[in-house]
């Protein structure tokens, strides 16, 4: 059982949460690989999918993981939403509940959503990213995947580099990481940088050149090209230049130090593609853990609900 | 009608008056401020053992959604808002819709006050055009049908040029410009301090810088043109210490703070996202909440205002970065002060009385209200030992969108007297 | 906190060692031999009671049968109410299609489980015939399942507890019948 109800950020979440939750994916690791890749733990549960921006992997992510836990689940969003139309949010969200699900995914381009959808359902609300704010299940499956490579997450040096302020990516796995033990170094133009970087207790550098040789874990974020709104960089080229992964900069890593990005990639940007297919790129082991670590986060968030048959 | 006034505790720090009296108040006017008055005949008798007798209240900086946003706020709404918060005066701010910057729109307020029939209602004027900040408004036409003040609260005047164009044009007239400090490029899509509780909660910051340059920009303008300057709610250490060192010069620089920014804090602002705390400027840093109330104990911060900004349940009622600014505060404004800071002994009753009824009158130039005999009978009784408790019903006003919900407050004012008229009567409104 | 004691202690180490070794020579015989047979314990005590009735089938018939383990967390009908603290892998490293399977665990209860690991099972292929084995069948069955073997059967009342212990786990090996109410109070689990 999780200490929270909700997955809403990873600042709630204990270590105790997080291993669980990772242990738990490893465990459908096994039903991932084999023919019929599905169990009936969440069967007849009704899932809500509620993307409120537009996204294809974690949509496709959670439809996945929710199949492969025999849930029912409807997705709404994008030009469907009524959101779109002008109905608040709190009457979208009374209107699904009144049909009775049990849980809603909550994608979202405003910070605080899914909070407000917890005021409004009994429902359990997983965040599936809310503004710049969180993303807390991409946190866990770049955790998954780190464990899985190193076997541990204590003592890791990670550095989170880019966009870090419009980035909820960073938001989440930053304190995700310190929590269990790892040291983060945040790494981006002037520009890019986060507000208060001791809030997450970590270092702020706009060097990547400074630190990459001390990391074994080099974690690009997305330049998130349709938030810059004004001039937050000069160019893609000079982006590249001072702040992108090439295989330069990758051969000064650490020997079995790895690469991750959340994706989608603008290549020849933050990563080069060369460095995405390289050895060291961890990013399609991230997708597959996507899957491994939203089932385990439905199947222990809706398990604890007390309203189940007897043994 | 007379009332006679029992014993009540008068202060009045114009008169260094600070004691038990009685008071007789007939027609418009304080006919005896005595000790021991005989009651005679045609006289209604207020006991008010145990009560604080001030010079009526004023709050000079309130939104009143009238014109074009009615369902928020009327003239009518917000008069009672403020006759139950226990003021006799309000200034509404210009940005309505259409925009208070003709005389004909500075006389439409003024006549649908009348007609309330409770406090009066001083509007203030837009310096510019619209508030579009682009062309001057009609100053003086509005100074001629009874504006008070001048001011494009809501956005401020983002062009120096412009603001100074303003403030020289006002200077001519015996009224001050009042500032609302935001420089637009630096706070852009800003909805929470920057810092700490931008990184927290994931949003765009308002940085204090975006508040900390217009002030020192305007003082400067207001050294250039000689223009008496008001800054509007100040909410930061630094831009205080700016106020500070102009009066130090002698310029002619008054500000004002609300509540919100005296009594909470960007740590109020929890996960919950509670949009009521969603305020321009936004709450800042407990170290500028600390320098604030400092200020107002010093006399530093010459008033106590509320920027009563009354919103619909749906525009507060969603996720924060599209919820509206502001919170309303006309009917909280006088508890959290005598609850905070009075009752706590760290503000004397004549400070109090000074931030709340005797600094905002000179700021707007209205005619002061003294305890004395042939004032104008302009007064607020305040029961410093009665408790109120913030909810929704608790509200005159049309919108409920408080910061203060939840709260139980010791103090409130029980009765207001406007031109000796009882428009509020044991807590209720006439 | 006190030590508390089983209220009895039906079958000791001896006798279940003579009951796995009954139990071996009843799949041997049922199955004419046991060259085609895997044996699948579900987890937890059911996996170490497969190894060893493969033990013991080893030691009849020369050669050991094929072993796995089968984790039903995720196929149970209560996982509202009881999610497994730790959970383990299921391993069946061999192909069940046309297979025939025995499903071994500790107690036959309710059937549910039963139910669950069948469900499981079939997930993974199609066996030509599942068979069970318990060491422990006490009754109130609420699904229509009934064990092929069993090392002793147990009546036993709603109020108890029906406990086999193995020494990988418990460190001794018995069947031990608790007082419900007594357990829930020492804030035991297993």
């Amino acid at each position: 059982m999780l200490s929270v109800k909700h997955l809403i950020d990873t600042y709630s979440l204990t270590a105790d949460d997080i291993t669980q939750i990772l242990d738990t994916a490893a465990s459908f690791e096994e039903v991932n690989n084999r023919a019929i890749k599905k169990v009936p733990a969440l069967r007849g549960r009704t899932i809500v999918n509620l993307f409120l921006e537009p996204s294809t992997r974690t949509k496709s992510s959670f439809e996945l993981a929710e199949k492969r836990l025999s849930a029912d689940s409807l997705s709404m969003g994008g030009s469907t939403s009524s959101v779109v139309k002008g109905e608040s949010l709190a009457d979208t969200i009374q209107t699904i509940d009144a049909m009775n699900v049990d849980m809603f995914i909550c994608r979202a381009r405003l910070a605080g959503t899914p909070q407000k959808i917890t005021e409004n359902t009994d429902a359990i609300v997983i965040n599936a990213g809310d503004g710049k704010h969180q993303h807390p299940t991409q946190a866990m499956l770049d955790l998954y995947t780190i464990r899985k490579n190193f076997g541990h997450l204590d003592d890791l040096k990670v550095a989170i580099v880019g966009d870090l302020a419009h980035s909820r990516v960073c938001g989440s796995l930053a304190p995700a990481l310190k929590t269990m033990g790892a040291d983060v170094t945040l790494v981006g133009p002037p520009t890019f940088q986060v507000d208060d970087p001791d809030w997450f207790g970590c270092p702020q550098t706009s060097s990547l050149d400074e630190v990459i040789e001390d990391m074994d874990v080099v974690y690009m974020l997305r330049v998130q090209l349709e938030r810059m709104e004004g001039a937050a960089i000069p160019s893609r080229r000079e982006y590249n230049r001072l702040y992108g992964l090439d295989m330069r900069r990758v051969k000064r890593m650490k020997d079995d130090a790895i690469i991750c990005h959340p994706g989608p990639m603008n290549r020849g940007m933050e990563i080069n593609a060369d460095v995405a297919d390289c050895a060291r790129s961890r990013i399609l082991d991230q997708v597959n853990a996507g899957v491994l670590t939203r089932m385990a986060e439905m199947y222990l968030l809706l398990g604890g609900e007390n309203n189940g048959v007897s043994a | 009608m007379a009332f006679l006034l029992k014993s009540a505790h008068v202060v009045d720090p114009q008169l260094g008056l600070d004691d038990i009296r009685d008071v007789l108040i007939e027609g418009k006017e304080i006919k005896a401020v005595e000790k021991g008055i005989e009651c005679g005949e045609d006289m209604e008798v207020i006991d008010c053992s145990g009560k604080y007798l001030v010079p009526g209240l004023v709050d000079m900086h309130v939104h009143f959604r009238d014109p074009g946003f009615e369902y928020k706020e009327t003239m009518e709404t917000g008069a009672r808002a403020a006759t139950h918060g226990g003021f006799t005066d309000v200034a509404t701010m210009p940005n309505t819709d259409p925009v208070i910057d003709t005389g004909t729109g500075v006389r439409y307020q003024i006549d649908r006050a009348h007609a309330a029939n409770l406090c009066h209602v001083r509007p203030i004027g837009s310096l510019t055009r619209g508030q579009k900040g682009e062309a001057l408004a009609e100053i003086g036409d509005m100074v001629m049908e009874g504006a008070c003040a001048f001011s494009d609260d809501g956005h401020g005047v983002q062009s120096a040029g412009m603001m100074r164009t303003c403030m020289d044009y006002v200077s001519q007239f015996d009224r001050v410009a009042i500032a609302h400090c935001e420089d637009e490029s630096l706070t852009v899509h800003g909805v929470i301090n920057e810092g700490r509780a931008s990184t927290r909660l994931g949003m765009f910051g308002w940085p204090a810088l975006g508040e900390e340059m217009e002030i020192y920009r305007d003082i400067e303008l207001c050294r250039l043109t000689g223009c008496p300057l008001h800054i509007a709610h100040i909410s930061t250490a630094k831009g205080l210490e700016l106020v500070k060192a102009a009066k130090a010069e002698g310029l002619p620089v008054t500000c004002e703070v609300t509540p919100h920014h005296l009594f909470l804090n960007e740590e109020d602002i929890s996960s919950v996202y509670d949009t009521n705390l969603k305020m321009n400027p936004p709450l800042r840093l407990k170290s500028d909440m600390e320098a604030l109330v400092e200020g107002v104990i010093d006399g530093s911060i010459d008033c106590v205002v509320t920027d009563h900004a009354p919103h619909a349940q749906h525009e507060k009622d969603c996720e924060w970065e599209i919820a509206f600014f502001g919170t309303i505060g006309l009917e909280t404004s006088l508890p959290l002060m005598l609850n905070n800071l009075v009752r706590t002994g760290k503000m004397s009753w004549s400070r109090l009385v000074e931030v709340m009824a005797v600094r905002p009158r000179e700021v707007l130039r209205l005619r002061p209200v003294r305890i004395e005999v042939s004032s104008r009978a302009d007064l607020t009784l305040i029961d410093p030992a009665s408790e109120v408790t913030v909810d929704a019903d608790y509200f005159e006003s049309l919108s409920k969108n408080s910061a203060f919900l939840g709260q139980t407050l010791v103090g409130v004012a029980t009765d207001v007297f406007v031109d000796g008229r009882h428009t509020l009567k044991d807590g209720i409104v006439a | 906190m006190e030590q508390l004691a089983p209220k009895a202690t039906i079958m000791d180490g001896q006798a279940m060692e003579r009951a796995v070794v009954r139990i071996a020579h009843e799949i041997i015989e049922h199955n004419e031999g046991a060259a085609n047979i895997a044996l699948v314990g579900i987890i937890r005590r059911g996996e170490t009671l497969a190894r060893q009735l493969a033990q013991a089938i080893e030691k009849i018939e020369g050669s050991s049968p094929k072993i796995g383990s089968l984790d039903i967390s995720f196929y149970r009908d209560d996982v509202t109410r009881n999610i497994a603290p730790v959970l383990h892998s299921t391993n069946i490293p061999f192909k069940i299609d046309d297979a025939h399977i025995v499903l071994v665990d500790d107690v036959l209860y309710t059937g549910r489980t039963v139910r669950s690991a069948l469900n499981a099972l079939m997930d993974y292929g199609r066996p030509r015939t599942v068979q069970l084995a318990v060491m422990v069948d006490r009754g109130h069955r609420e699904l229509p399942i009934r064990a092929d073997y069993v090392g002793k059967n147990v009546p036993s009342s709603h109020e108890e507890d029906v406990r086999v212990c193995v020494k990988p786990l418990d460190g001794h090996d018995a069947v031990e019948i608790w007082d419900v109410k007594k357990q829930e109070i020492a804030g035991g689990t297993r």
